[in-house]
């Protein structure tokens, strides 16, 4: 276990080094689904981070009990049960948000998101360790969906949580609230995330 | 007439309105993944139809018979514990998420198995892809929607029945393979032109995903023409599935372009 990267290097990596979105290209339904707004997109966040932090204690506390072959089916299960505790906890709750991300939050559970950092992470390192790997990849994936959201609801509706930043003379590009909007954008931004990659990467080879 | 019309206005709203990969978002992984060879990408296609149709077909069968209040199952089954009224009133619909999850895991381990042992040669060509359909989003996509039309209806008589989940599930597998093997094609073009390095493979396909949606909203509205074309009569009750709730900003916005 000599290899394996710290709890906090994996608290870090996961922000933005291994971003989830960005690098990991996972996870990518709700990331186009829910975010034509900033309130789903963090209210989405917020359940992905809580199922995936206890998928990952769960998982790790009882990583010397599983058996190769079943594992996946231990994983969905897993996350199915806390996927049911958030949707029940939202429709209690924020009953009106729970209508708006209608069936992307039952769809937590297939998100390969968490199924992977069950796999890579939590199967195999300690409860504290895999506890850090999920805020950390919870706090990823909530940052890229605010950062497309905002380019979607300012660009959109010319709003920024549901208030106006836009003069009115701004003519709504409703195209950027419907599905072609979520796709352009995280093609775009994924694109220019990518050359600051190769900007950065080239800089230090020169030094 | 009013049953076929509802099912043939189900199966085009689910393979090109509302098409699952350019509309709702699921299935992308496959999408952005698998979607590099034609061969590859209809072959993903056809296996994720075949699940998709399956898995319509358990899903339905479990939540009418065992979660919904008053389910012969379950209350059936109650009732040796309980007294009549209490036992029809149990309601399991709070564990659909996990019966779902292990049905579709377990149907796909199934068709698995039958594949390989009748038809090595379809086994083959699906490869890989039959294991990982298990996370595909669009199954259990299909499943919650045709939930969502069983549990909790108004009446019982708007409550869908077996072909018309069936109907959704098919050809929303169609409309999935549709748009797969169309971004394939486009992707095979794209090795031989000059893309900017930064975009190469993901972004650029993300990118033609939005021309693509954009491409499919010209659909929009091709279902109430087909109303007014066939049914002129106002009162046929038909299912409303493009309307959809759960999404109030996008439903909203399409009326806005449909009714400027």
């Amino acid at each position: 276990m000599a290899d394996m990267p710290t709890a906090f290097e994996r608290f870090v990596q996961g922000i933005l080094p291994e971003n989830p979105v960005y690098r990991q290209l996972l996870g990518l339904c709700p990331t186009l689904a829910v975010t034509n707004g900033m309130k789903p997109a963090i209210t989405m966040a917020c359940s992905v981070g809580f199922v995936l932090l206890c998928a990952n204690v769960v998982i790790s506390l009882i990583r010397n009990l599983l058996k190769p072959h079943l594992r996946i089916v231990v994983f969905t299960l897993t996350i199915a049960t806390f996927v049911t505790i958030a949707d029940r906890f939202l429709a209690a709750y924020l009953f009106q948000m729970s209508k708006t991300l209608g069936p992307y939050i039952p769809l937590i559970i297939v998100n390969c998101l968490i199924i992977c950092r069950c796999e890579v992470c939590a199967s195999k390192q300690s409860v504290f360790t895999a506890a850090s790997d999920a805020l950390g990849q919870a706090l990823g994936f909530g940052l890229a969906l605010s950062s497309i959201a905002a380019v979607r609801e300012i660009l959109g509706t010319g709003m920024f949580f549901g208030i106006r930043v836009l003069p009115e003379a701004w003519p709504d590009w409703v195209i950027m609230v419907l599905p072609p909007g979520a796709f352009l954008t995280l093609g775009l931004l994924l694109g220019f995330v990518n050359w600051l990659g190769m900007v950065k990467s080239r800089r230090s080879a020169n030094d | 007439m009013t049953y076929v019309f509802d099912i043939m206005l189900i199966a085009l709203t689910a393979a090109l309105i509302n098409n699952f990969v350019l509309y709702y978002f699921v299935g992308i992984c496959p999408f952005v993944g698998v979607s590099r060879k034609v061969e590859m990408a209809l072959g993903m296609g056809l296996a994720v139809t075949f699940v998709i149709s399956i898995a319509a077909f358990i899903s339905w069968s479990i939540t009418t018979m065992v979660l919904i209040p008053g389910a012969p199952v379950s209350s059936f089954v109650a009732g040796f514990f309980l007294s009549q009224e209490a036992a029809a009133r149990i309601d399991l619909t709070v564990l659909s998420y996990i019966v779902y999850i292990f049905s579709i895991a377990s149907s796909v381990q199934f068709v698995e198995m039958y594949v390989r042992k009748f038809f090595p040669m379809l086994y083959r060509s699906f490869g890989v892809f039959l294991p990982l359909i298990t996370t595909n989003c669009a199954i259990l996509f299909a499943c919650l929607t045709i939930m969502s039309h069983v549990v909790g209806v108004e009446n019982p008589e708007d409550a869908w029945d077996l072909g018309r989940a069936i109907a959704l599930a098919f050809f929303g597998g169609v409309g999935f393979t549709i748009a797969i093997v169309i971004m394939s094609g486009i992707r095979e073009e794209l090795e031989l032109c000059d893309i900017p390095e930064p975009f190469k493979d993901a972004a650029i396909t993300l990118v033609i995903g939005g021309i693509l949606a954009i491409a499919f909203m010209g659909f929009t509205g091709v279902d109430s023409g087909l109303r007014e074309a066939i049914m002129p009569v106002q009162e046929v009750q038909v299912s409303t599935w493009v309307q959809e709730e759960s999404h109030p900003r996008v439903a909203a916005h399409f009326n806005q372009v449909r009714v400027p």
